[in-house]
């Protein structure tokens, strides 16, 4: 059992703090992916209802927003900021700061187009009945459309989360040093003493992002069987 | 912005784009094949397969492809199975793609209403004529627009390559700002060969959509 786990390259985690550096790096990517779901959510939410609105001006510069952010890979738009803004203003930005504009740029622009497509998607009647109640504007947000659009949007939303956990996997091409930069690291100073080290060490960071993400694309498929029965 | 710079570049950056495209698309072919596979697997609920296919889709679905593609790179060749950085970029995108891939047909074959078979069948029809002919025009008329979202999605995720050593276009723009500084005439090509390889594929999908509706109207 135990030359299995040498053979495959496991017995790295098992020496000095090299499992808890692996965990520590995955810290860091999720860190950086919490911090811009929580930045892309109100902000998203807002240009999502502002987009909803029947104003041509905003509908286009938003509309143009979404686009450009989504045709270009978040790989490009990395790149872009971190290198291209020390170019543009002078301004030398750090690899978290530069990161954490994109995906929350990134997070944002995906955020509208769910919760555009959510306030669209109530029909008219939801609010002539309110009111036809007698309920006042404020009183049919609060308890009759807003409820309803969370409703809808909640299971991608937290999809949106899952995606933002891979998509941040990325930073490591910028410099930051998370899970697979450590994972190098400790791979390259056990070359000589355990020369599998690689594949135990990147088949433990494949679990670790699968035991992150996992959990929470269930809840969002649960939550979504259970708005679509 | 220097535009003799940038035509010295150009060459550089088409072999790059050559590269990525033809990685990309070998690696989106392999993910409509395994997807197809899968989902076939899946529907029919195969027994064995079909649980072996759903795992296999879970954790490519739950897990980035860099890290995918480290695992395979560097990872597989300890136990023996060492591979190209271009084989492994071609089949860690069609291990990706084809876990979406699967997804998306197998809703387009659930979605078919059980109406349609069982009529088709008291039509006197096959169980063969009703897949060819009824289940499967309408599965994928169902799948079309989500099985284009997913190549557009695969062609995006093909900016991870350098992470593997392949020269694509990633590689070339870092390596090229690295060795001379022109920051922005780099951005600028990665930029436009990223449109010219994304946008028409876009706009495809888009018309595909609206052509397809009929298939979302079927209930």
């Amino acid at each position: 059992m135990e030359s299995i786990i040498t053979d495959l390259g496991f017995d790295v985690l098992f020496k000095g703090n090299n499992a808890m550096r692996l965990l520590e790096g995955l810290l860091v990517a999720l860190r950086i992916s919490m911090i811009a779901v929580l930045i892309s959510l109100p902000l998203g939410g807002l240009l999502g209802v502002l987009m909803s609105l029947k104003r041509k001006g905003i509908r286009f510069f938003g509309r143009l927003y979404l686009e450009i952010i989504r045709i270009m890979p978040q790989m490009v738009l990395l790149f872009i900021v971190y290198f291209g803004a020390t170019r543009a203003f002078g301004l030398k930005l750090s690899p978290e700061l530069s990161s954490l504009i994109v995906f929350s740029l990134w997070g944002t622009a995906e955020m509208s187009d769910l919760v555009r497509g959510a306030v669209q998607s109530i029909p008219r009647a939801q609010y002539e009945s309110s009111a036809a109640l007698g309920m006042n504007t404020a009183k049919t947000y609060c308890f009759v459309i807003v409820p309803q659009i969370i409703r809808r949007i909640l299971p991608n939303t937290i999809n949106l989360i899952t995606r933002m956990i891979k998509t941040t996997s990325l930073v490591m091409m910028i410099g930051i040093v998370e899970v697979l930069k450590v994972g190098q690291q400790i791979i390259e100073a056990n070359r000589k003493s355990s020369p599998n080290a690689a594949f135990g060490v990147f088949a433990t960071v494949f679990l670790l992002y699968f035991l992150a993400c996992y959990p929470i694309s269930l809840l969002s498929r649960y939550l979504e069987k259970k708005a679509n029965g | 912005m220097d535009l003799a710079v940038m035509g010295e570049y150009l060459p550089r950056f088409g072999e790059a784009f050559l590269l990525t495209l033809r990685i990309g698309w070998a690696g989106i072919a392999l993910s409509l094949l395994i997807g197809l596979a899968a989902a076939f697997i899946r529907h029919f609920k195969i027994p064995l397969l079909s649980g072996l296919m759903a795992g296999y889709i879970e954790l490519f679905r739950n897990t980035p492809l860099l890290v995918q593609l480290f695992f395979i790179y560097f990872g597989l060749p300890k136990l023996g199975f060492t591979v190209s950085p271009e084989l492994c970029g071609a089949v860690g995108l069609g291990l990706l793609g084809g876990s979406y891939m699967a997804e998306s047909f197998r809703s387009g074959l659930d979605a078919v209403p059980p109406a349609q078979s069982l009529s088709a069948l008291s039509l006197g029809m096959t169980r063969r004529q009703l897949f060819v002919h009824v289940v499967l025009p309408q599965a994928f008329a169902i799948s079309t627009p989500s099985v284009v979202a997913n190549v557009i999605f695969l062609l995006k995720e093909t900016s991870v390559f350098s992470a593997i050593s392949l020269m694509d276009l990633m590689f070339t723009a870092k390596d090229l700002i690295g060795l001379y500084y022109d920051t922005t005439e780099c951005l600028v090509l990665l930029v436009l060969f990223y449109i010219v390889m994304l946008l028409p594929v876009s706009l495809l999908g888009r018309k595909l959509e609206k052509k397809f509706e009929f298939g979302r109207s079927g209930t």
